[in-house]
């Protein structure tokens, strides 16, 4: 236990050092610069010109179709790395599992290629 | 170990302020950006349990995947505080009797809950040692064999999940000019090109 933790400490080192110097540049820049804030300087900046309208615009539904997809296939692959690491001991069974799994998941995968969901058009 | 508790510790507490900040932000992409602080302080008590894949499981899936989702669906609904808050009052009703059922609900479980003693002893695939056995190496000797079934099941679910999205979301666009490959490679020479010879000060 204590030897697995200690493989993961120079990433805590790493992370504490990052939120340190984060919180010296934004903190820093807090306290030592002067703020004189107006309404000109407070608004969005859109290349010198009024900005058009609100950010917070409605996006298209095909994106939300990409990001369902993309984290389908994620999930397939994560499924692939225990698989990988243990594939000595599972032996025939466990491998003709994950070819089902894969088989299953090819058959959704030809699918959305036919119906062309992977097209942006 | 004064590290790991002081780790705890730290991811514990951010982990719960910021699910607290999650539910009392007006701003719903700002609560999902908190969301995703609450994954990765999640991430790091998966760690300090000793569950390795589960941790890096919700890296990539939970921050890279399903905040990116979520940000999506809340672009797509156009939320805005103002319309949200129309008509607070006269659903005041409805909202503490919904907010009172599902009250009632968690006292009633809560109370009646009870550790049944044999739970230890029925656990199908106890932890190996960490020492020996790392966590994804564990997990993946009994997950396509013993739990062969509920892995299939996953794949399905996926499957399902797949055919779904394309079947609600997907839409032919009328009148987009795609590029037609097939037709490109068969264009010849002899059909599209004509030589013409012109005689001088002649004209076509």
């Amino acid at each position: 236990m204590t030897d697995y933790l200690l493989g993961y400490l120079p990433i805590l080192i790493f992370l504490l050092i990052a939120v340190a110097m984060a919180l010296a540049a934004v903190g820093g820049s807090y306290v030592l610069a002067r703020h004189r804030p107006d309404p000109e300087k407070d608004s969005a900046y859109e290349c010198g010109f009024e900005a058009f309208d609100d950010a917070r615009t409605r996006f298209d539904v095909r994106y939300y179709l990409v990001a369902i997809l993309f984290i389908i296939f994620d999930l397939e692959v994560a499924f692939l790395f225990p698989w990988a690491v243990s594939l000595g001991d599972i032996g025939l069974v466990g491998f003709w599992s994950m070819m089902v799994f894969l088989l299953v998941l090819t058959v959704g995968f030809i699918y959305e290629w036919r119906k062309g969901a992977l097209e942006w058009e | 170990m004064i590290v790991q508790a002081l780790a705890f510790y730290l991811f514990a507490t951010v982990a719960v302020l910021s699910a607290g900040m999650v539910i009392t932000q007006r701003n719903s992409v700002h609560a999902v950006l908190w969301l995703i602080l609450a994954f990765f302080n999640g991430a790091g008590l998966f760690v300090l349990t000793g569950a390795e894949f589960v941790a890096m499981l919700l890296v990539i899936v939970y921050v890279g995947a399903v905040a990116v989702l979520f940000l999506f669906v809340v672009m797509m609904l156009d939320l805005n505080v103002a319309t949200l808050r129309e008509g607070f009052v006269e659903h005041v009703p409805m909202v503490v009797a919904v907010g009172f059922v599902l009250l009632a609900e968690l006292l009633v479980l809560v109370g009646g809950w009870a550790v049944a003693p044999e739970a230890q002893g029925v656990r199908q695939a106890p932890t190996p040692d960490l020492a020996e056995t790392p966590n994804t190496e564990a997990l993946g000797a009994i997950l396509y064999t013993d739990f062969l079934y509920l892995f299939q099941a996953a794949g399905l679910i996926l499957l399902v999940a797949m055919v779904g999205a394309i079947v609600l979301t997907h839409r032919r666009r009328e009148g987009v000019r795609k590029q037609r490959i097939p037709e490109q490679i068969a264009r010849r020479k002899e059909d599209e090109l004509t030589l013409v010879d012109v005689p001088p000060r002649g004209g076509v």
